[in-house]
């Protein structure tokens, strides 16, 4: 987080926001639910759940080219939804806002229609060494069709990009480089703008995976400048199975269909078919419609609160759970850069985090255990796994202390 | 012993626990220090059964028609319920392994070890062990 959102001090009424998410109520194991899951999936408010709720006892039909009230209506509520992200987004158009299946889905459009039109061999793609594995494989399965070279930018012991690497890297041959915006494993925010303008001094596009930062943090992509942009609905509060790919007008224009099918289509015939203008080009078959109006529930929620007062109550609850972990005898947090997200993974020595997410589990306690689909990363620190507590604005400093206790519980049962 | 009657001596060690996780996980922790661990020359890559985050490196020998299995892992509780397993089905022949119920397992509350993506690989493990019993048939 930055210094501005530290010195502000957050005002939200948590146990009364709390009261939104129906699951925190839960018990696990005959134990009240702690959920520092966040990373993997939010929770979600009833705002969106009722959302859902009211789409199908109110809403359902399919979208687009319907001649009757019900697919003319859902269809102008899907398409204000996409007008939601833009806004949320500060996207320039909406047609540069594009429904997908998830962050995962997003870059793989990407890398198969963008590496279709502009790879070829002897090419450089740049990826960073924190990257999730859904941001390697779709540019690795390209460099090897295409023949093309996969570079990587190394990071510091602290798990921040090392930019000078990044510099060296920037080439004649580099086509597009792809990095995330905030470390699902490590936390870390990467200096996207420092990032983008490099690449651009070249005129070479740049995708950010933005799965980890929508839930924390406000972007502006008329600022940021990024050519593409990836999130996942579940990471911010929404649902699961619908998920946003931003990229710019010129560059969507340009590339080729990815999937193909029903609605993505001008004229067919069998010699020749013409596709269909931005955003129906990339939307082929029907798509996740309550997903879509569920995503945009979840970002009008979230505006509610208000991202500044988020980040700023985060910013707090990473303080005091960096401090209360950091007491614990022989624990070691993995990724302590200067700016850093309300993610904190930690080993133990001579533990390993699968018996500790174990023992957790069992006091009701959710956390993830292992390489966080960033293995890349686990061999950079030369672990198997960290143990990793994610999180967001529902979480409280009581849960922190619960979490502390279960370690030293695991601890002593373990050892 | 047959394993069936093995696995009825396991689930009423384990009911005195009733919902005490603790005593149970407790116990889980101990046995996994007194599994038979596998020699370290044998602790290969090829005996290395991968679960998504815990290891387990399992090895058997056949004894007068009998087979024997010894085991490691990197985590405790692994190492707890690879010791149940190994209590089960070492010492018996090739076809009472293949055909082991195992159902002692959901009986002692341990299911949760059991789904196929769950990630200390218990699963792989069980048909590590019958795949074994079945090299040795042939």
């Amino acid at each position: 987080m930055t210094i501005e959102t530290i010195t502000k001090k957050s005002t939200l009424n948590i146990q009364k926001l709390r009261q939104d998410f129906p699951i925190l109520s839960k018990k696990v194991n005959g134990k009240p639910l702690v959920y520092f899951d966040n990373g993997a999936t939010t929770q979600k408010p009833k705002q969106v759940i009722d959302a859902i709720n009211n789409y199908y006892q109110t809403q359902n039909a399919n979208i687009h080219r319907g001649v009757h009230q019900l697919s003319i209506d859902v269809t102008i509520a899907y398409e204000n939804a996409r007008t939601t992200v833009q806004k949320h987004l500060n996207a320039a158009l909406s047609q540069e806002i594009i429904f997908t299946s998830g962050t995962t889905e997003s870059i793989n459009l990407v890398a198969n229609s963008f590496g279709k039109k502009y790879i070829k061999s002897g090419d450089e793609i740049i990826i960073s060494e924190m990257e999730h594995h859904s941001n390697i494989l779709p540019w690795q399965i390209l460099c090897e069709e295409k023949g093309a070279v996969l570079k990587v930018i190394p990071i510091n012991e602290k798990g921040e990009l090392l930019i000078d690497e990044y510099k060296k890297l920037l080439c004649d041959k580099t086509k597009i480089v792809a990095v995330t915006h905030i470390s699902n494993t490590l936390g870390t925010i990467n200096p996207l703008k420092k990032i983008i303008a490099l690449a651009h001094e070249k005129n070479i596009p740049v995708l950010i995976d933005g799965a980890q930062a929508l839930p924390h943090i406000k972007v502006d992509l008329q600022d940021l400048g990024a050519d593409f942009y990836c999130f996942g609905g579940h990471k911010i509060f929404g649902p699961s199975g619908v998920g946003i790919l931003y990229g710019k007008e010129k560059w969507l224009n340009e590339m080729p269909p990815y999937k193909v099918g029903g609605g993505t289509i001008k004229t067919v015939t069998f010699e020749k078919t013409t596709y269909a203008d931005l955003p129906l080009k990339f939307e082929a078959g029907t798509p996740n419609i309550e997903g879509g109006i569920g995503l945009a529930a979840a970002i009008d929620y979230v505006n509610e609160i208000g991202l500044e007062n988020i980040g700023a109550y985060e910013c707090e609850l990473l303080e005091y759970a960096t401090a209360k972990l950091s007491g614990i005898e022989g624990l070691r947090i993995i990724g302590t850069a200067k700016e850093k997200a309300s993610v904190i993974s930690f080993v133990i020595e001579e533990v390993h985090p699968l018996d500790i997410g174990t023992i957790l589990d069992k006091q009701g306690i959710a956390v993830r255990t292992g390489h966080h689909c960033t293995q890349p990363l686990m061999q950079h620190f030369g672990i198997p796994g960290t143990i990793r507590a994610s999180l967001v604005f529902y979480n409280t400093k009581e849960e922190i202390d619960i979490l502390v206790n279960g370690i030293k519980k695991a601890i002593k049962m373990l050892k | 012993m047959s394993i069936a009657e093995i696995e009825n001596e396991i689930v009423e060690e384990f009911e005195l626990f009733g919902d005490d996780w603790e005593g149970k996980y407790e116990h889980l922790i101990d046995l996994g220090k007194h599994l038979p661990l596998i020699e370290k020359q044998y602790k290969t890559d090829e005996r290395l059964i991968k679960g998504c985050q815990s290891k387990v490196w399992l090895r058997s020998i056949l004894k007068d028609e009998k087979i024997f299995f010894s085991a490691d892992s990197d985590a405790i509780i692994t190492k707890g319920i690879v010791a149940l397993m190994i209590r089960v089905i070492s010492g018996h022949t090739a076809d009472e392994i293949i055909n082991a119920q195992l159902e002692f397992i959901n009986k002692i509350g341990l299911m949760e070890h059991l789904s196929p993506t769950r990630s200390n690989g218990l699963v792989s493990m069980i048909k590590q062990m019958k795949l074994d019993a079945l090299a040795y048939k042939q």
